[in-house]
């Protein structure tokens, strides 16, 4: 228990190895099995689809500001609409969160040299491109314009051409998904380090393992749903086709199974980020480690059977509505431990406000938002008046902009200079913040109202008496498209130019921080022994800059701020 | 010592967010006004949470930023924190006192649902196809509210699988059947026992309303926002939608279920008479429709 981790020596990785000792930028480009490459390329591929969705919101956005469609064809503003969604959902989220930060940060953090599948990961990854590429194709036969939902007849009848690029594309990611998910579990159930216990495993793991289990589950069956829908528009079939004895609502339920989990696949990643983020920044251990490992699991089983509060006023039967009004709300139940968890984690601690730990902080206060909305939505009598409203698309912005987007930018601040070697600035950081979290307020808090009021959501023309708050939407939108600007040169300009990170710039617990910034290819020179908890801050660990093996004596105001921080040179 | 005792802090701060709270669930002023029988219901329903909802955003918000302020860095302290991992007691009651909210919402959704009509049309039918696949997860709430309803199985045959909207108790037929048919991008509403048919609905106050939906292309979504009731409307799947229409005027219709490139544009009106204009109304348009 005492012993200290041994922290790799700063020699390059042996020669005795067949990899090269560092990769070169144009490894990046390539076919490439290092589990490090691959987060690396799904986080920047996933990055560049933010930006393709982000700037088709903006047109919405713009489209919006007035009543009437002026701006945009309606149709083209439906096809927008439906690859915002589609991109933000299955390009950005799930692969930055779960194939990003996953790939990345998984064998770090267990103590393994690589993924216990390298080359199935690597085709995880390359089937992310041609998906996102079928998706912009589809442009050209006019774009999907059917929702992300693409529930039959409308999905059957409009742009078959588009509509059948689109099923292949998300076909392509749920292949990816599946396949990504397998190499999740058995890596984090076979290849930790024979020295950290289960109850030293880090939250993010425990995190990542629950939403790959998730995914194992319900991918196959958006699968199916989504096949069925393509022979039907393809091959004559009418599995959905009313007029010829198919079932309409079938499709909601197939749909529904998958993309509420989908949901969680979204979430509980970041809430893993999170449990990562919060403690080293507040310099506090983690509130409950155990509570908040098993809410994850809570979550992903629980999670399984409410996706019906996505159809309460579709053909379901009344007993539906109420077993799962009663199941979603409580969902809410291990997400509100899992608040409270970070929350007390702040509460005695020494918080340092890094731009990761804004973001985490901004998540905390965003989500509560977002949560509440949630449980309102889950009751079936509420439910059916706001349903289908911009209610809902201010809700599940909360949950997914508030929610995962800001957990993305906590990971990114915090582990970038663990991917690259490098610093970010920090103010520029800081002005990040400050404009996502006005913009991110200024867009989608109106929302709720215009739901309230009367406003449906997926229109291209509303009445006139909404027009004042769609102003603030589109404006808080335009805030947001702003709020990239600091963060992108940010990233590139430190990327190339920034500080030189030492090995461990947040005095953090976990593994990934003992090897060196960026680590070499196959991690550690000799692997880690765990001694400690991922998160046993306050006793002595982790204190003084790591490469000082004697920290927990109680030298602690002596121990002065590693020169090239500079975070800590900042104030 | 001058410092206030933290319990009488806390007393206080409790004191205030309930009154607060209860301050907002009465004056968030964030619905439309209301204009059937259910809209009273989901409206008490919802300032119910919103109240629950203030109070636990006030909680965790302020909490969350009085520890921001509170455990801030001070520049030049390299230590850490406390090194507290946990506390069971804590645990259970954030654990706990969620799931009494959740558990009581969930029990009062169910009350609110049977009360809006929500288990009359359909859960009728239900239990004529099934047999009676209710009872193994029914709050008693459920079974309660069924039971008065039950006449509604032999009342004429309504063909809808499913629906919303009874009112609690109505034993008989509708005052006024009006048959709605949803098609891009338009409501058209066919009244059969006069063979009228127009692109509003007109409805008399104080009287029931059954409307009887078919889709004829894709799926579209009737939606009276000042009704608080919405209704897909499912080609090849009948739905119905039951209601009292409780003040005189005109209120926005609207598809709420993406149908096209037009949905947005889907609009009409439900106009609502005193049952005389209504019948004028009615005669006039007859006589129209005949002539
Ligand atoms: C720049 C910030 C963003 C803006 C201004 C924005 C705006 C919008 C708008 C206007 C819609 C169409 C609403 C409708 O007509 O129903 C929409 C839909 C949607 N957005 Fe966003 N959005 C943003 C970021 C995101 C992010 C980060 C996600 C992450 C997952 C996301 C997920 C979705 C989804 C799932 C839909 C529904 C699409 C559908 O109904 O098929 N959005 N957004
Ligand atoms: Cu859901
Ligand atoms: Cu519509």
């Amino acid at each position: 228990m005492e012993t200290q981790i041994i922290s790799n020596t700063t020699s390059p990785t042996s020669t005795a190895t067949e990899h090269p000792a560092a990769w070169k930028w144009y490894d990046y480009f390539r076919f490439n099995v290092d589990h490090k490459v691959i987060g690396i390329q799904y986080l920047v591929t996933s990055f560049v689809f933010y930006l393709i969705g982000g700037l088709m919101a903006m047109a919405l956005r713009t489209e919006l500001y007035t009543p009437d469609p002026d701006v945009l064809n309606p149709n083209l503003y439906n096809a927008f609409m439906t690859n915002h969604g589609t991109i933000m959902i299955f390009l950005w989220i799930v692969p930055a969160a779960i194939g990003g930060f996953g790939n990345y940060l998984i064998p770090l953090m267990i103590g393994a040299r690589d993924m216990a599948f390298p080359k199935l990961n690597a085709i995880a990854f390359w089937l992310n491109p041609p998906a996102g590429a079928l998706l912009l194709a589809s442009f050209l036969f006019g774009g999907s314009q059917s929702g992300w939902t693409a529930y039959p007849p409308l999905s059957l009848i409009t742009a078959n051409t588009a509509q059948t690029l689109w099923i292949l594309s998300i076909v392509l990611v749920g292949t990816s998904s599946i396949l990504g998910s397998v190499n999740f579990v058995v890596t984090i159930l076979k290849m930790k380090v024979p020295s950290m216990q289960w109850s030293q495993l880090p939250l993010f793991c425990w995190a990542i393992l629950a939403t790959s289990v998730l995914a194992l589950l319900s991918t196959p069956v958006l699968a199916a749903g989504l096949v069925l829908l393509l022979f039907d528009i393809n091959f004559g079939t009418s599995f959905f086709k009313p007029d010829a004895g198919g079932n309409v609502v079938l499709y909601q339920h197939l749909f529904w199974f998958y993309s509420h989990p989908a949901v969680y696949l979204m979430i509980l990643p970041i809430f893993g980020i999170m449990s990562e983020v919060i403690p080293p920044h507040a310099r506090k251990p983690i509130f409950g480690y155990k509570a908040i490992a098993y809410s994850s699991l809570a979550i992903c089983i629980v999670g399984l059977f409410v996706w019906v509060h996505h159809m309460f006023t579709s053909g379901t039967p009344p007993w539906m509505r109420v077993f799962f009004t009663v199941s979603t709300l409580i969902v809410a139940v291990p997400t509100g431990v899992k608040i409270f968890g970070w929350v007390a984690t702040l509460w005695g601690g020494k918080i340092r406000f890094t731009s990761a730990m804004l973001f985490a902080l901004g998540l905390l206060s965003m989500f509560v938002i977002g949560g509440l909305g949630g449980v309102t939505l889950g009751t079936a009598p509420f439910d059916l008046h706001v349903h289908d409203t911009y209610y809902v698309v201010g809700h599940f912005h909360y949950v997914l902009f508030g929610g995962s987007v800001f957990g993305i930018y906590a990971g990114i601040y915090h582990w970038f200079p663990k991917m690259t070697g490098r610093m970010m600035n920090e103010r520029l950081g800081q002005l990040h913040f400050v404009l996502t979290f006005i913009g991110t307020h200024l867009t989608f808090l109106p929302m709720h109202k215009l739901g309230l009021q009367g406003m449906p959501r997926r229109v291209a023309m509303y009445d006139p008496q909404f027009v004042n708050l769609n102003h603030l939407c589109t404006v808080g939108a335009f805030v947001l498209g702003i709020s990239v600007l600091p963060f992108f040169i940010n990233a590139v300009w430190s990327w190339i130019a920034g500080a030189k990170a030492p090995d461990n710039p947040w005095n953090a617990l976990t593994l990934e921080w003992t090897t060196s910034s960026p680590p070499p290819v196959e991690n550690w020179e000799v692997l880690p022994v765990v001694t400690h908890g991922p998160y046993d801050y306050g006793m002595g660990y982790g204190v003084s800059h790591d490469s000082n093996p004697d920290a927990n004596d109680s030298s602690d105001d002596s121990s002065a701020p590693p020169a090239s921080n500079p975070i800590l040179a900042l104030d | 010592m001058k410092q206030i005792p933290a319990s009488i802090l806390t007393l206080l701060a409790g004191i205030v967010i309930t009154l607060v709270s209860l301050w907002v669930g009465q004056h968030h002023g964030l619905l439309p006004e209301q204009a059937s029988e259910q809209a009273p219901l989901v409206d008490r329903f919802f300032s119910v949470m919103v109240t629950i909802g203030t109070a636990l955003f006030l909680v965790v918000q302020g909490a969350l930023i009085i520890f921001i302020i509170k455990f801030r860095r001070r520049s030049g302290d390299e230590t850490d924190g406390l090194p507290i991992e946990g506390s069971i007691p804590l645990e259970i009651l954030w654990t706990a006192v969620p799931a009494i909210i959740v558990i009581g919402l969930g029990i009062y959704s169910v009350d609110v649902y049977a009360q809006m009509g929500g288990f009359a049309p359909a859960g009728g039918m239900v239990a004529h196809h099934h047999t009676r696949p209710h009872h193994w997860f029914t709050p008693d709430a459920v079974a309660a509210s069924l039971e008065p309803n039950s006449g509604l199985m032999a009342a004429p045959a309504t063909l809808a699988k499913y629906g919303i909207g009874a009112a609690a108790g109505q034993t008989d037929s509708a005052d006024l059947t009006v048959n709605v048919t949803g098609l891009q991008y338009a409501w058209l509403f066919n009244y059969p026992d006069s063979g009228i048919v127009s692109g509003e609905l007109h409805v008399p106050l104080g009287q029931s309303v059954q409307l009887n939906f078919t889709a004829q292309d894709v799926i579209h979504s009737f939606w009276i926002p000042q009704f608080r009731l919405k209704q897909d409307v499912i080609p090849g799947e009948n739905t119905e939608l039951h209601f009292v229409a409780t003040k005189v005027g005109t209120y926005p219709v609207v598809c709420a279920e993406l149908c096209g490139g037009y949905h947005g544009s889907m609009r009409t009106q439900i106009i609502v008479h005193n049952p005389d204009e209504f019948a004028v109304w009615l005669q006039q348009n007859q006589i129209a429709s005949h002539a």
